[in-house]
């Protein structure tokens, strides 16, 4: 048994036993019985096959097979008679539709049960009338009602025609299962589009075909913002192959994911389009943005930390006046890059303009705010604009700006015929909604006893249009906010022509790296262990302010934190050889409390391996579906990795350098090391897992790294020339 | 020009410059989706297909260099024994996030067990770090492929 399996029913006996659902490979197409619909998002057809719409975009996060799961075990189906469709965007039928911020879980666990049981409730009601007995009286089990005192059942599919006239029961009084029943929620259940994945079967955006469609290209502007003055679309138009070629205007006065300048090429085949922008040639104005570059926003950084912030976030006792008091300070200066997206699926949208109306194929994560701004863009109303969600090659919170669908829109429009915009690499990472570059300058102050008694950041981040970019902000609750007496927040702002966007675990995957690797040197400084350092800082349990309105639980952090030492057996960590550590570190991100510890070697050359991963998280309840719940976890605990060992953008001149995975690299297959997964089930409602998982293997990996090395890495990516010996 | 290529031992011929690549063929021309496209650089293996069994990147493949070679794709692979193995791995052991990534995976993995039938981690490292999971779902991708190669017990 490998690594993995083990893991794998660790993480399923921690839910409650285990049921290995077996997928099977696709076989003859069965035809599909007639169905009636129960509710919004069930159907149940009179062989008792039932059909659960799955209300958001599916991108990786197993979204598509879990909030059916829920569904299903309220309704009291098995499995095995569910089959599952996407449901059509409808935002005022099934509330909101979109895959961010790890929401799926906690805005829908209990809404979908209460919509499982309304189904059941109505499905009793039906068996009862039918049979004349009271509904009290009835049960059920696996997709049949019982009556047993006159031992007679009826499955749900002779009743879905009955139950279907009735009216829906209220929600918010319907009775839910005891937890402690559930035969489908917990259950390590597969994602249920695996057999079409595997097979190679059409599924995804960029698989899209409609009649007639071409195939497009769309060249912008490399500085963000800038516009067309001319183009050579009269010699694109000639060469071989080529349907049609012409500028588009950007849209007036329109947000930055909205239609920029740009030129559109279109062929029979992508290929072909493509290959005609190297006939491309473009007279740009490029604006403003070309003053921009990474290395000036470094020194920029490093000026304004010189003097005051220009504004404070926190100020908590007299920080100042107890670093000076202090027996040791340590300071340091705290920087992360840019980072791109990279879904491995290129962005891109398949439209059908005609007679006034668009119908879109888009793999978007938020497919309603797409609706919207298309609609926007190009002066038509809402309902004259259709979405059909495809699955998602890869979200990661690039896919919650539509600009992508926007272009195919206004493409589709000018060309007049059905068009396929397809995006590629260099596009893709050029035209990103990136996440925000930082700097952080930290004082921290400690007692003779290795106390912490002050703390201070001057960040520098940046702003647009007046306001924060987006996702650039820090909250005035980071830790150790309330938790250490003298403690002072202060932002400084510099104007930024770059998009910036949520990534992944939006602002907490670059602050648990500043704050988290900052509090291991103070630990350091102060001789203390860095797991019983910050035990100490959390100290007894209580709730603080934070944490999107639910209050960060400094008692569930301390229960995960020394759950992953134990588990790490990091106590024993002065027995590894040498240049090989351990580093640990925890945040508090999407209501999700998560700790780890990382083992690393590094070589006398430099070189990071990678040994091991623990991870130890607390998100309730409940975890839904442990198989989904590990690879999400194992994924974001290694997409923090591999961010933090290869990928950086850097601006020259208000564009991108990098176009490719030779300079942002992805993490490889030979990097890995295991990554064992627990879960504290703990009395809170379910929360998500596509995120909180990543932002503390970072900090985890650097502190492992000063703690085999003595180097302490302060700015991402990882620069290995630093650990050479 | 024309060019007839056998895909998944059925001849097609495609009318199409001699410098398109393979990818491009099987996606916009022959309607075969599964091969993915990915960076059109040779640097994430979402397109790999197979050229006489050998695990080639059909973004980096000249229609015009095939010639008489047998291509594979993943929907070639059902009825591939090592291909239907490595599939079934895939599911038993849900291995999949987004997906995207994954038919290039497994068209590696089974060029892969087709020379080394019972690889061990070197072994797997080396024929499958061209293939980028941006989900990182590589641990269930590596037990995928010991569990199809049944050297799952040995690691």
């Amino acid at each position: 048994m490998t690594a993995s399996r083990r893991t794998f029913l660790k993480v399923s006996a921690a839910a409650g036993g285990a049921l290995m659902l077996r997928a099977t490979l696709p076989g003859a197409v069965r035809a599909e019985a007639p169905a009636e619909p129960l509710t919004a998002f069930v159907r149940i057809a009179p062989d008792g096959v039932v059909t659960i719409l799955s209300k958001n975009p599916e991108i990786g996060q197993g979204i598509r097979t879990m909030l059916p799961m829920v569904i299903a075990e309220e309704l009291d189906v098995a499995w095995s008679q569910v089959r599952i469709e996407q449901a059509p965007l409808d935002e005022a039928k099934f509330g909101r539709q979109f895959a961010g911020g790890s929401q799926a879980t906690p805005m829908n666990y209990d809404p979908l049960r209460r919509v499982g049981a309304a189904g059941r409730q109505m499905l009793v009601t039906a068996a009862a009338a039918r049979w004349g007995v009271p509904a009290a009286e009835c049960r059920t089990e696996a997709g049949v009602v019982f009556h047993d005192r006159t031992a007679r059942n009826l499955g749900y599919g002779a009743l879905a025609s009955d139950a279907s006239k009735l009216p829906v029961p209220d929600l918010a009084r319907i009775v839910l299962k005891d937890p402690r029943t559930f035969k489908i929620i917990g259950q390590p259940i597969h994602g249920v589009e695996n057999p079409k994945i595997v097979t190679g079967q059409k599924l995804f955006g960029i698989d899209t075909v409609v009649p007639g469609m071409v195939h497009a290209v769309f060249q912008k502007c490399p500085v963000f913002g800038g516009k067309v003055v001319s183009a050579n679309v009269d010699t694109i138009k000639k060469l071989s192959g080529i349907h049609d070629a012409f500028i588009v205007r950007g849209h007036q006065g329109a947000d930055r994911q909205s239609l920029t300048d740009g030129v559109a090429i279109l062929a029979k085949s992508w290929w072909v389009a493509n290959r005609a922008r190297d006939k491309l040639e473009i007279v740009w104005d490029e604006g403003a943005a070309t003053s921009q570059s990474s290395k000036g926003f470094a020194e920029k950084a490093a000026s304004l930390a010189q003097g005051s912030p220009a504004s404070w976030l926190r100020r908590d006792g007299d920080a100042q006046g107890a670093l000076k008091d202090a027996a040791h300070v340590v300071a340091a200066a705290y920087s992360y890059p840019f980072l791109p997206h990279i879904d491995l699926e290129p962005q891109n949208c398949t439209a059908h303009f005609q007679n006034g109306k668009v119908e879109l194929w888009a793999p978007t994560q938020n497919p309603g705010p797409g609706q919207k701004l298309v609609a926007a863009t190009l002066g038509i109303p809402e309902s004259d604009v259709t979405v059909n969600m495809t699955r998602i090659g890869g979200g990661f919170g690039r896919r919650l700006r539509n600009d992508f669908m926007v272009e195919a829109a206004a493409i589709s429009r000018r060309a007049g015929v059905p068009v396929k915009l397809v995006w590629n690499r260099a596009d893709d990472m050029r035209h990103d909604f990136y996440r925000p570059a930082g700097f952080h300058f930290l004082k921290g102050g400690l007692d003779d006893k290795g106390v912490l008694t002050a703390l201070s950041d001057h960040f520098v981040t940046f702003g647009q249009g007046g306001k924060l970019a987006d996702a650039a902000q820090m909250e005035a609750t980071e830790f150790p906010a309330a938790l250490v007496p003298n403690l002072a927040f202060g932002q400084s702002v510099m104007e930024l022509g770059v998009p910036t966007g949520p990534l992944r675990a939006p602002r907490s995957n670059a602050l648990a790296f500043v704050f988290q690797s900052f509090i291991d040197e103070l630990a350091h400084k102060g001789g203390r262990d860095p797991v019983e350092f910050r035990l100490a800082i959390l100290g007894e349990p209580k709730v603080l302010p934070g944490g999107n309105g639910r209050g960060f639980d400094t008692g569930r952090m301390s229960a995960v934190l020394r759950k992953v030492a134990e588990v790490s057996d990091w106590a024993n960590r002065d027995s590894l050889p040498a240049r090989t550590a351990k580093g640990v570190a925890f945040y508090f991100s999407h209501f999700g409390y998560f700790a780890e510890v990382v083992q690393t070697t590094v070589s006398a050359q430099g070189e990071i391996k990678l040994d091991h991963v623990w991870v130890v998280g607390d998100v309730g309840s409940q975890i839904i579906n442990p198989s989904g719940a590990e690879n999400q976890v194992q994924g974001a605990a290694l997409d923090g990795l591999g961010a933090a060992l290869g990928q950086g953008i850097t601006i020259e001149r208000g564009r991108v350098v990098e176009a490719n995975f030779d300079t942002v690299r992805p993490l490889r297959i030979d990097q890995v090391p295991a990554v064992e997964v627990h879960f504290l089930i703990t009395d809170h409602p379910p929360t998500g897992l596509g995120e909180p998982a990543l932002p503390p293997v970072i900090p985890a990996l650097c502190n492992a790294i000063f703690a085999a090395t003595g180097k302490r890495i302060r700015g991402l990516p990882i620069d290995t020339e630093l650990l050479k010996v | 020009m024309n060019y007839t290529i056998k895909i998944n031992g059925v001849s097609r011929t495609v009318d199409v410059d001699g410098d398109m690549p393979l990818l491009w063929v099987l996606r916009d021309e022959l309607d075969l989706k599964g091969s993915k496209f990915g960076c059109g650089a040779g640097l994430c293996g979402a397109c790999t297909v197979h050229l006489d069994g050998v695990a080639v990147r059909g973004c980096q493949t000249p229609i015009s260099s095939v010639g008489t070679a047998s291509v594979s794709t993943i929907e070639g692979m059902t009825a591939d024994p090592v291909g239907r193995r490595l599939q079934e791995a895939w599911l038993a052991l849900d291995v999949p996030q987004c997906g995207y990534c994954q038919a290039g995976q497994i068209m590696s993995a089974t060029a892969l067990l087709r020379r080394t039938p019972r690889p061990n981690d070197g072994d797997i490292d080396a024929a499958m770090t061209g293939n980028v999971c941006r989900c990182c779902s590589y641990t269930r991708i590596r037990a995928a492929i010991k569990m199809a190669a049944g050297s799952g017990e040995k690691s």
